[in-house]
């Protein structure tokens, strides 16, 4: 490219960039960042990838190979048998779209109602929701632990069942802003034109709010698979049975049990999903990002 | 029934001096309904996980319970932990690596921002590339890292012994325990903060360089004079964020070490919280604990918004 193209003015002026001595520091700079970067965040999972095409004597060989001497993928599938890794994948996929199909459901139906509905308390109960964000979310985990191993008033315990990772995926007030400030935006006329129609407010809701709020749907989906697949201390508490672990959990309670080659061929396993996910949604995830701690 | 609740409610609102009828208020009290059935999911939800638990947590730190009854104790938890050896050190640990967060995980991804938003080329290679770890489980990047952390046959060394350096014991080591703790922490998490400042950069309008740069400002100028002040609102918001976030870690130190690391080095005070109630079984002294952090948490939260108010 010859000439950098214009665009917003930042830091560095264009026209000094365009200048001989600042063309060659800006490639010198672009360089460096690239290869810096490179090394820095695709270097470890390079070297995790590899690491799973390693022998068990390789892996720990000293000073370590660059490039492993056998490509054999045997070691990926015994680690997929010994870490039973189908087995941990489908628990960690069943958890994070039951909880996403209960967030949506749940969440995007109260936003709706304090949004639009807005009957009597609606605004007291919003209060009470927002003032959960104040709560820092380790404090409350041993009394949410101590409820779900025995629910108040019926007492029925949800130690080892999805119910345990669903439900309180639920109680998450930063959804419910980011739902109803969305549901704010979108005019009280189009409601009424739907209502003079006939719709019921479930019919409003499904026909006309649900198909204009697609971008908000998007963040909140994404999200909400997102915080379950990477959660960590809850599901440890929670799903403390072998054959009902998530990823997360599962392969550090096995991976004392087996060898490191095969732990490090997990552990690339388990990352696969997520890269496929976030090259997927990469656009939505980033912008996604913003919209909520930014204007939020 | 022809007319539905909304167009009702638009009705009303354009007769808003209209009379009461019992009709009327039937239908008000059926639209309250409806309301409450689209809230009603939400809010049990909310009522079991998060708000009965605040209050049990406020309740379980002044109670204990042995071999199946429970009994007020007052203050006693509170003095127990307290007089605990691990409690000072959790939290001293757990000071240390908010610090050390904060210099390694505050400004490299303010400056990595400004870094990434100069450079035209290959843009969404390299935020792709600073996003990537974060969307890893956990569970991956830190054991990892702990490989690379091996004294022996791990990267860490090996390139530190290439390069004629000493090396190191990292995990092993009471010092440099609770620093490599942070170097994975902010590898895990450094690329949500870049992305957030980076759309904060995008929003400075240009002609603020453009001004200061014609006082002749140089480039470290226009970042002081420029950068920084257009983006100072968001800057304070996000360490206050980063501050409460990363006093919480847990699972970094507990996959890295198993959470007390060598002599309690790594041991955190979400650690310490974890141990009390799943090793030692005493529910009492971790809501006490909990409680204890919820007052710091709070009360560092309330002095820093006063102190970013009083120097606006």
């Amino acid at each position: 490219m010859a000439t950098l193209e214009p665009r917003t003015r930042t830091l560095i002026s264009p026209a000094q960039l365009n200048r001989p001595a600042g063309k060659v520091l800006y490639w010198i700079i672009f360089a460096v960042v690239t290869i810096v970067f490179t090394l820095v965040f695709l270097g470890p999972l390079y070297w995790m990838v590899t690491g799973g095409f390693k022998t068990t004597h390789e892996i720990i060989q000293n000073p370590p190979t660059l490039f492993p001497k056998h490509l054999d993928a045997g070691t990926y599938s015994q680690a997929w048998s010994h870490l039973n890794m189908a087995r941990l994948l489908l628990n960690s996929v069943y958890y994070a779209f039951g909880a996403l199909a209960f967030q949506l459901v749940f969440d995007v139906a109260a936003a709706y109602s304090l949004s639009k509905l807005r009957p009597v308390l609606g605004n007291l109960v919003l209060g009470l929701m927002l003032a959960t964000l104040m709560i820092p979310s380790a404090v409350l985990v041993i009394p949410q632990y101590l409820t779900v191993v025995s629910l108040p008033i019926v007492h029925i315990g949800l130690i080892n069942t999805p119910w345990a990772i669903w439900l309180p995926t639920v109680a998450n007030a930063f959804n419910i802003f980011l739902l109803k400030r969305f549901f704010d935006s979108i005019p009280e006329e189009l409601l009424n034109a739907a209502a003079i129609d006939g719709a019921s407010p479930m019919k409003t809701l499904l026909m006309v709010v649900l198909p204009i709020s697609r971008p908000i749907l998007g963040v909140v989906s994404i999200f909400a698979v997102v915080n379950v697949w990477k959660d960590f201390l809850w599901p440890l508490l929670v799903e403390p049975d072998p054959t009902r672990q998530p990823v997360n959990i599962g392969i550090n309670s096995l991976a004392l049990n087996v060898s490191l080659n095969e732990v490090i061929a997990g552990l690339t396993i388990a990352s696969i999903p997520t890269i496929v996910f976030f090259l997927i949604f990469q656009r939505n995830i980033m912008s996604g990002l913003t919209t909520g701690s930014l204007k939020g | 029934m022809a007319i539905d609740t909304a167009t009702r409610r638009e009705v009303r609102a354009h007769h808003p001096g209209r009379q009461r009828s019992p009709g009327r208020s039937r239908r008000r009290l059926a639209d309250n309904l409806t309301g409450h059935g689209f809230l009603i999911g939400a809010v049990v939800c909310f009522a079991l996980f998060s708000w009965y638990p605040m209050v049990r947590e406020f309740i379980m730190a002044f109670q204990r319970t042995k071999r199946g009854t429970t009994t007020w104790v007052g203050l006693a938890n509170l003095d127990r932990i307290w007089h605990d050896p691990a409690f000072w050190q959790a939290w001293r640990n757990t000071v240390y690596f908010t610090l050390l967060a904060l210099v390694i995980g505050f400004a490299l991804p303010f400056f990595v921002a400004i870094l990434l938003n100069e450079i035209r080329h290959w843009q969404a290679y390299l935020r792709v590339l600073v996003y990537l770890p974060v969307m890893l489980p956990p569970v991956a990047s830190v054991l990892l890292f702990k490989y690379f952390y091996n004294p022996e046959y791990g990267l860490f060394n090996a390139v530190l012994r290439g390069l004629h350096l000493p090396t190191s014991n990292w995990l092993d080591s009471t010092a440099v325990a609770m620093p490599a703790v942070v170097i994975v922490s902010t590898w895990m998490n450094m690329g949500g903060t870049v992305l957030i400042y980076l759309a904060a950069l995008q929003g400075i309008p240009g002609d603020l360089y453009e001004a200061s740069e014609l006082d002749g400002a140089g480039i470290w100028g226009r970042i002081w004079h420029v950068t920084i002040p257009q983006t100072r609102l968001i800057i304070s918001l996000m360490l206050l964020l980063q501050i409460i976030a990363t006093m919480q870690v847990f699972t970094e130190p507990y996959l890295l070490t198993g959470g007390d690391g060598p002599q309690g080095a790594t041991l955190t005070v979400v650690n310490l919280i974890y141990n009390y109630a799943f090793h030692f079984s005493n529910y009492g002294s971790a809501a006490a604990l909990g409680m204890v952090m919820l007052l710091v948490l709070i009360g560092f939260s309330a002095v820093y918004v006063r102190l970013n108010r009083a120097s606006d």
